[in-house]
């Protein structure tokens, strides 16, 4: 499968495609842009940008955890930490007075300084977590692909199924309610989701910026979108044209592929900002 | 308290009724035995002082709040639990910026087929006969941020009649809506309960309505203070102390 695709890279003929690890990191940004297009909808229109980011930093300490207990695959323990992470935030959320923002703030500190400190415990150096904060697209291997293409498989998936509930529990969860929408297990099962992906993705784009690409696309496509068709379209072509470029733009500058694609993301924001329609 | 000369029992053809109705907040009362019943095809109108519980009282009867005592609905040889019920929630509560058109929320609600695919030619024509119920044909590529009080009421109303419900709710469908509007609106809300013979629960601060559309009244505050026809409850003593002022001659 990878052979083939390397074959169609090489037929382009591309300089920067020569080489393999630029031909696995095009294949996984084509895989994890639309991913990040899609989920980003959600995010913006569930105005759950700052829980994306507590997530993020949730998803660093379960790495400074897997690490520290001598795990081979640190991942999966930062995707088990960032799930339970995410299951106790809605948990505190549902029985307390004090609003989102604030129980973000208190989820997402503590999760950061509580990596910190397991990171740097016994005065261990933490230089071999920088992965984790910037990221690095160009040491996605084949077999990480092969993954995330099975989660770009299982979101859109889920999106097909769930998407008419999430929106209605969204932009109305009483409403959602009264038409037997069961908004809590919609909104727990989001949030998993959201999770899952974003601790998946740390590794390749970096917690600095991961974020940006989980809110970016669909604020871009916000400005200009008059209906959810829309909405959805612009949300995933703006991603994956920032992907593109942003991958090209890095090869060519020597910058990082994460904080470029962010960049492009951002100014196709201000150009959809300066043609948004009247009323948005 | 019960609303009508019923006495407790009901001998109408179907009626959605509360009894002995209690929810406890944390160590709040918010309701206290509160006994409702509303027959077919009339129009009950919640009313009370902010913080009386009517919005408890509405969620309580959407199941969406714990309650001790009795909701039932009953129609001739069937008596089921919990009744089908139109839900037109308080507005304004929909996002300017969100790209969600009037099509894009009926799709939500109604269709199977994810909404951000765009409507089949089916559902589009679905909906706009929804909408033509209450003459709203022409809002179905706004968004739903960007109408009016009275146009965001019709477009919630024509959503609440699909399917057709047992029970229509309307939490204070007045709010936000002028005075033209209101006129229009409670017409419609009148014209529709006599065509598909519904029921209506509402809650409202514009009592100036009342008299001209409400079969019952019903005062609450934590528990019914009284109940009765709209002239018989706005002339009361106990309206007067509760509001400071007498709401019938409004």
């Amino acid at each position: 499968m990878m052979q083939l695709w390397y074959d169609l890279c090489a037929l382009t003929g591309l300089e920067l495609l020569q080489w393999n690890f630029m031909r696995n990191a095009l294949l996984a940004v084509l895989i994890m842009t639309p991913l990040f297009g899609l989920i980003s909808t959600m995010i913006v229109t569930g105005k759950m940008s700052f829980f994306s980011d507590a997530l993020g930093h949730s998803a660093f300490t379960g790495i400074a955890i897997g690490c520290i207990c001598g795990i081979s695959a640190p991942l999966w323990v930062a995707v088990l930490f960032s799930i339970f992470f995410a299951l106790l935030f809605s948990f505190v959320r549902s029985r307390s007075s004090h609003t989102a923002d604030t129980l973000i703030g208190v989820f997402s500190s503590t999760a950061v300084a509580l990596g910190i400190f397991i990171a740097t415990l016994g005065g261990g150096s933490f230089t071999k977590y920088n992965t984790y904060l910037i990221g690095d697209i160009l040491s996605v291997t084949p077999g990480e692909i092969g993954m995330l293409f099975l989660v770009l498989l299982a979101v859109v998936a889920f999106w097909i199924v769930f998407s008419n509930k999430m929106t209605l529990t969204a932009v109305h969860p009483q409403l959602a309610s009264s038409r037997g929408v069961s908004t809590a297990t919609i909104q727990t099962v989001f949030t998993t989701v959201i999770a899952v992906v974003v601790t998946l993705a740390i590794s390749w784009v970096g917690l600095l910026i991961l974020n940006s690409l989980l809110v970016l696309p669909a604020a871009a496509s916000r400005n200009i979108a008059r209906n959810l068709k829309q909405y959805h379209g612009f949300s995933v072509l703006f991603a994956v044209i920032a992907g593109l470029s942003g991958l090209v733009i890095s090869y060519y500058v020597g910058s990082s592929a994460g904080a470029s694609i962010c960049l492009v993301l951002a100014a196709l924001f201000v150009l959809t900002f300066c043609f948004r329609k009247a009323g948005t | 308290m019960n609303i009508g000369n019923h006495g407790g029992s009901c001998h109408h053809s179907c009626c959605l009724r509360v009894q002995n109705l209690s929810v406890q907040i944390g160590s709040d009362t918010i309701l206290k035995d509160i006994d409702l019943h509303v027959h077919c095809g009339e129009m009950v109108a919640l009313i009370g002082p902010n913080g009386a519980g009517k919005s408890t009282l509405l969620k309580t009867v959407l199941g969406q709040q714990e309650y001790s005592g009795i909701i039932s609905f009953s129609v001739p040889g069937q008596r089921t639990r919990r009744p089908k019920i139109g839900y037109v929630p308080q507005s304004p509560a929909f996002d300017p910026g969100d790209p969600v058109t009037v099509m894009d929320l009926f799709a939500c609600c109604m269709s199977k087929r994810p909404a951000f695919l765009g409507p089949s030619k089916a559902m589009r024509q679905k909906v706009l006969d929804c909408l033509d119920r209450v003459h709203g044909e022409d809002l179905i590529d706004k968004r739903v941020g960007t109408l009016s009080g009275g146009e965001l009421q019709r477009v919630l109303l024509a959503l609440a009649l699909e399917p057709l419900p047992n029970v229509l709710i309307l939490d204070e469908p007045l709010s936000g809506v002028d005075v033209e509007g209101m006129s229009a609106l409670m017409d419609m809300l009148d014209e529709i309960r006599q065509r598909y013979d519904l029921s209506i629960l509402m809650t409202t601060h514009d009592f100036a309505m009342l008299p001209k559309y409400a079969d019952q009244v019903v005062l609450i505050d934590h528990t019914v203070i009284i109940s009765g026809t709209p002239l018989h409850v706005l002339g009361s003593d106990a309206f007067y102390q509760v509001f400071h002022r007498k709401g019938g001659l409004l």
